[in-house]
């Protein structure tokens, strides 16, 4: 059997993979697949549950990579890297995946360095073209697409949420499960404090499958509450544009666009956005794309898969009483 | 405390992009050329700090050919004491780890105490070089940050970093290397004394050879460029606002299938 293609498990920091997973999962079993060997999973916590190898097990996780240690949390780079380093010496997997999330694109990016391998960060599309394995990812503000490829194992890889195709988890497909001996590596940083967000009881802006936005259109801070609404019905997060960031009406980490979040949803319905080219690269790989803008020339039009022009303030109400007739039948 | 901050010019955001004949890299031409915003964060911190301290030197270093020059100027403009430019044609297909590999060497000669860069390049988005520095050197890293505070003997740095549902507080010895996030602060502009005084500034030139760095093959080769697919016609849905409301809601339940 060839190598096999590993996937880094991205967690809730409580011992549950997160639901990116199927998505890396999936495409790391379509690839594995197709080269006669299997995806397996790499899992570094301080904490792992029942729950959550019995759930790798049936993404499709044919192994798991247990490496369980308190000083595994919180994650830091300097300590992760050499343990996932060690075990890929010793096992030569033929590729390393991984989830886009802060902490994973930075030790892909150590990893990356410390084995001499090629890294395709935020890759879109992975396909193997005479057995090697060429990567697509949008660069120049997703004006133009990249395609790349490694000159040697293992191909490293990240990929963008709510882009691959998830697994179907198969019940009672179990994981071989096993707990490698490590060493661990000395840490230099420390954790002084971790500020949990206020949560604010919808998704997570990067792996939301609905995200209803705000722009300037919005007026000002308090008239987030009307998108607010609308995302509670259909089960979105909200997001911002830069503008509405930067005039202060949201905190950096909602915006969406060059300097602020990609996101990559099934739904994108965008509210007073006029479409700047750096919003659209955050959002312009999303599947089903909405604009509700007053102006007709605006240049989110252009992008849309539908769009309302009109006023958000009377728009957006009905469209959440519509949304909640729809989802209460 | 010498600071090295890495930046990258990259192309205007707003600036059409076009692929080149090759069609490997863009076509270059009529493109207006940045400091990559997120290296101006980090620029800007680096300044910040030198201030506070009162002492100090920063220093900024930039990978890539003749008109990186221009980046660097600006970098000058805005405070920095001098700059170095990575400047070889051995660089020129140099993939992220064979740019790191070259930062890392030039900061192994300049032993600053902290290196600071952008969180990611908005030109082809890898957000790796930093992280990549700091393991070819063996030294922490944080990425993503939000917040920093050196202590006064420099020799910790205290950083917020930003990751999903909040933000984590680290302290790392220094030197270390950090990337900065939107929000660390609010880049200057460079004065009219900035830029005056930017052009009786240093720049040198270093090759690879004076890294004792010999060509190496990219580890990830660009295959080709390509232009998007084209997203199939838009439709805007016409009416009074409770007409069109009830119609995009019905599009998506049984057109998209979104909903």
């Amino acid at each position: 059997m060839a190598a096999a293609f590993w996937c880094i498990v991205e967690d809730d920091r409580q011992g549950t993979p997160k639901k990116v997973m199927a998505e890396v999962l999936g495409e790391a079993s379509r690839l594995a697949a197709q080269m006669n060997t299997q995806a397996e999973a790499v899992w570094l916590t301080d904490k792992a549950t029942a729950e959550g190898l019995k759930l790798l097990g049936e993404l499709g996780a044919k192994r798991i990579w247990l490496v369980e240690n308190t000083s595994l949390a919180p994650y830091r780079a300097e300590v992760w890297t050499p343990i996932v380093a060690e075990l890929a010496a010793r096992e030569s997997p033929q590729a390393i995946l991984a989830p886009v999330t802060t902490r994973l694109r930075e030790l892909m990016a150590r990893l990356a360095a410390r084995l001499g391998a090629g890294l395709s960060a935020d890759s879109t599309s992975l396909a193997l073209e005479d057995g090697k394995l060429v990567a697509t990812r949008p660069v120049y503000a997703g004006k133009l697409l990249s395609k790349v490829a490694w000159a040697k194992a293992p191909w490293l890889a990240t990929l963008r949420p709510n882009v691959f195709r998830p697994a179907d988890p198969q019940a009672g497909a179990a994981a071989q499960v096993e707990r490698p001996t490590v060493t661990m590596p000395g840490e230099a940083m420390k954790l002084v404090e971790r500020r949990e967000e206020a949560s604010t009881g919808l998704p997570e802006l990067a792996e939301a499958e609905i995200v209803v936005s705000g722009g300037r259109g919005l007026k000002g801070p308090e008239n987030f509450v009307i998108l607010e609404e609308l995302a509670k019905v259909i089960g979105a997060a909200v997001g911002a544009s830069r503008a509405a960031v930067d005039a202060g009406w949201r905190p950096h980490r909602f915006q969406i666009g060059q300097t602020g979040r990609t996101i990559s949803p099934k739904l994108y319905l965008g509210f007073g956005i006029s479409g700047a080219i750096q919003h659209l690269a955050g959002m312009r790989t999303s599947k089903v794309i909405c604009a509700i803008n007053k102006d007709p020339e605006a240049p989110i039009f252009k992008i849309a898969d539908y769009g309302i022009v009109g006023d958000l303030f009377e728009v957006a109400p009905l469209l959440t009483a519509e949304f909640k007739k729809l989802l209460e039948k | 405390m010498k600071i090295l901050v890495m930046v990258k010019q990259v192309p205007d955001t707003a600036t059409q992009i076009k692929i080149g004949g090759d069609p490997k890299s863009i076509d270059t031409t009529g493109i207006t050329w940045i400091v990559s915003p997120y290296d101006e964060f980090a620029l800007e911190e680096a300044l910040r700090i030198k201030e506070k301290r009162g002492q100090g030197e920063v220093v900024v270093v930039s990978l890539g050919p003749d008109r990186v020059k221009e980046a660097l100027r600006s970098c000058l403009a805005m405070g920095a004491d001098r700059a170095i430019h990575l400047l070889d044609p051995a660089w020129e297909s140099a993939d992220t780890l064979a740019s790191a590999q070259a930062l890392a060497a030039v900061i192994k000669q300049e032993a600053p105490g902290l290196v600071l860069s952008g969180r990611q390049a908005i030109d082809d988005d890898m957000g790796s070089v930093g992280a990549q520095v700091a393991e070819l050197l063996g030294w922490p890293c944080a990425s993503w940050i939000m917040e920093e505070a050196i202590d006064d003997a420099g020799k910790a740095v205290r950083v917020g970093r930003q990751v999903e549902g909040g933000l984590e507080v680290f302290e790392l010895p220094l030197p270390a290397v950090v990337s900065a996030q939107k929000g660390l602060n609010e880049p200057r502009y460079p004065t009219l004394k900035g830029i005056m005084g930017a052009k009786k500034k240093e720049i040198k030139d270093v090759k690879a050879a004076d890294l004792g760095l010999a060509p190496a093959a990219p580890a990830l080769a660009v295959l080709k460029l390509e232009a998007l697919p084209p997203r199939p016609p838009g439709r805007i849905l016409p009416g009074e606002p409770a007409e069109a409301a009830h119609a995009l809601v019905r599009a998506l339940r049984e057109d998209a299938k979104a909903i």
